[in-house]
């Protein structure tokens, strides 16, 4: 089995829709022969040519408004927005333009956008590199908001993103770049608004987002060592979002912690700990939700202050077992 | 005749006199709507643009049907010179189904898209970067189409508008970019907002041509254009005119205009847009005395009936609430 890191699956997901559809291009700072400040787009203007790998100025407002007029004119755009932090310089073509086009115009237009941006603090790039406000996005009606956290979801949601009519932030955690797993060659398609179950179990739900997902995995691979079978969620797409999934697993196991990077504090896992308290699981739980998220502070440039600032293994384990103190 | 106007756009007789009825049709739609702000019959707010009808009507007369234009939220006299139906416009202002944006919209956001028209916008300078990108497909999908970019002085002051003319220019992209110096962006006079003293000298800044033009003679709007459109069109890049013009109301309903003199308001007053060209028209023995005031009445009898169309349209069904928020 074929097995390609998370990078080279975003890639390889553009590289193929591009193959095939004429209408979609990139857009984006130093995406050119540089190849992005990640590498992402290594080796696609040798063969897409620079018409298609659209080389910008560092203008964020221009590049997603930008994108918006193509999109709403007959393209599908796919905007590399270098850090995901950059999204406020380019927030008001996001929020008052793409996200409400549609509706504003009564249903005329469709807006088919692909906004992708690495995400996500542990590179020691501080306070203005590597933030996680993909809460801020999904607070808006008219937006979609991905997050994959493998290899193979990454390739998969992509391409529904790029066939999506509608505005999508596409969040890539740099940390998970360099991630491997089997990947298959040819294209494929993960529906938006579609979690999964990454880990089986009956003792707690952990549902978690990102680079989350893989330490919830580990944790979960310690409890297990105690006799603690943690079911490991992966919403992978915020808005829209599986809320079955969720509280079917919650209802199995009685126990939920939430963990995400973002800032606890309006933090997507209130929304789904919202969810869970006013749907039918609630009669279900056996124990308080638990939600973890980054602490209340801009992500510091020490890595030793950078680590502590959002929830790590050790973090979930002890939530997980906080859970498990109520019967 | 035609010849002594000096008019290089393929424009007819009939098409000279169609255009000043289209003026009448545009004051009265705007003098309307002040009415009935005024009596509270529409809600919400809007923002009129009598005294600014020759930059709209020249601008867009001399296009062709299949390019496009991004408007402002000053932007009745633009859709109505792109062809939109002022049943469906009224209509709109009325929050009626039957408007341009069945309801959801209202002044602000009227867009036609069939009719190459991509929209009023909410923010100030919003609309710039929808033209590049509208622009952009132009070029990349080789569809021969200009985007003609309005937008005011107020805007001009916005990141949107240097990022936007910037990226347009390094691209080549077909557009016009048309500032209607109305010289105050809400209470801000233009005289106190920049130091430059015409926002054409700004072109310099992004290596583009820049002209100053009478906003409010049609024939020197139309001939700037034109002119520059096929500039556009041949792909040479864009352009940026700047039409020096007035507003003769306030900026919205509420507004008591103390920034200015009721003396400079009778100085613009003198230059009626609609006034001149009628002289003009008449001089050149294209129009008479008596057919001038028969496309008069009959533009406000079209707005009369626009009016009758709006009151007697239903309703938006509350259940379309949730319509047209995703494609």
């Amino acid at each position: 089995m074929r097995e390609i890191t998370y990078l080279e699956a975003v890639r390889e997901a553009m590289s193929q829709e591009m193959r095939q559809n004429d209408d979609v291009f990139l857009l984006g700072e130093d995406i050119g022969v540089y190849g992005g400040a990640f590498g992402v787009t290594r080796g696609m203007i040798e063969e897409f040519g620079p018409e298609r790998i659209r080389n910008t100025p560092i203008s964020e407002a221009a590049i997603a408004g930008g994108a918006v007029g193509a999109a709403v004119t007959g393209m599908r755009p796919i905007v590399e927005l270098q850090f995901s932090d950059f999204i406020t310089i380019a927030m008001d073509q996001l929020v008052n333009q793409a996200a409400k086009l549609r509706y504003m115009f009564g249903g005329k237009g469709k807006v088919p956008l692909v906004v992708r941006t690495p995400a996500g603090s542990g590179t020691g790039a501080a306070a203005q590199h590597s933030q996680s406000l993909e809460a801020w996005m999904a607070h808006i009606p008219g937006l979609k908001v991905v997050q994959p956290s493998t290899a193979y979801d990454v390739k998969g949601l992509l391409k529904a993103a790029i066939d999506d009519d509608n505005p999508v932030i596409f969040y890539e955690h740099k940390l998970l770049y360099k991630t491997k797993c089997h990947v298959p060659e040819e294209l494929y398609s993960i529906p938006l608004g579609k979690a999964d179950i990454k880990r089986a179990g009956k003792d707690v739900t952990i549902v978690a987002t990102a680079i989350m997902v893989h330490r919830a995995l580990e944790a979960a691979a310690e409890l297990a060592k105690e006799g603690i079978e943690a079911e490991v969620v992966d919403p992978r797409t915020l808005v829209p979002l599986d809320e079955e999934t969720i509280v079917q697993s919650v209802k199995k196991t009685g126990r939920v912690v939430i963990v995400h990077e973002a800032v606890k504090r309006g933090g997507f896992g209130g929304e789904i700990a919202s969810i869970i308290a006013e749907s039918e699981a609630f009669d279900y739980l056996d124990a308080p939700i638990k939600r973890l998220g980054g602490l209340p502070v801009p992500i510091p440039y020490n890595p030793l202050l950078e680590k502590a600032a959002v929830p790590q293994v050790a973090d979930i384990i002890a939530a997980v077992k906080d859970t498990l103190r109520f019967r | 005749m035609l010849e002594t106007l000096k008019i290089p756009a393929p424009i007819s007789e009939e098409k000279l006199v169609s255009l000043y009825k289209q003026m009448w049709l545009i004051r009265y739609f705007d003098e309307k709507v002040d009415q009935f702000f005024a009596k509270g019959l529409i809600h919400g707010t809007t923002h009129l643009c009598v005294g600014q009808e020759a930059s709209a009507a020249g601008a867009i007369a001399v296009i062709r049907d299949t390019d496009k234009i991004t408007s402002t939220h000053r932007g009745h006299g633009h859709c109505i010179a792109k062809g939109a139906d002022v049943n469906k416009m009224m209509a709109e202002l009325f929050g009626r189904a039957t408007g341009y944006c069945k309801g959801k919209g209202g002044s602000m956001h009227i867009a036609d898209l069939d009719k190459g028209n991509l929209g009023a916008n909410g923010i100030v300078g919003g609309g710039i970067p929808l033209a590049v990108g509208a622009a952009l497909t132009s070029k990349m999908k080789k569809l021969g189409y200009v985007v003609l970019c309005f937008f005011g002085d107020g805007a001009s002051n916005e990141g949107s508008f240097h990022e936007s003319l910037n990226l347009a220019s390094i691209w080549q992209l077909p557009v016009v970019f048309i500032c209607e110096n109305n010289q105050y962006g809400m209470s801000g006079s233009v005289k106190e907002m920049t130091r430059v003293e015409n926002i054409a000298d700004r072109a310099v800044a992004y290596g583009i041509p820049g002209q100053v033009i009478d906003g409010n003679d049609m024939l020197e709007v139309m001939n700037a254009v034109y002119a520059a459109a096929e500039h556009a069109r041949a792909g040479k890049g864009p352009v940026l005119i700047e039409a020096k013009t007035y507003r003769w109301k306030g900026h919205s309903k509420s507004d008591a205009k103390k920034y200015r003199t009721r003396e400079e308001e009778e100085e613009w007053r003198k230059r009626d847009p609609i006034k001149r060209f009628k002289n003009v028209l008449i001089e050149a023995k294209v129009l008479t005395e008596e057919q001038a005031d028969l496309l008069q009445e009959e533009a406000r009898l079209e707005i009369e009936q626009a009016v009758e169309f709006a009151e007697t349209s239903p309703q938006p069904p509350i259940d379309s609430l949730l319509e047209d928020v995703y494609a």
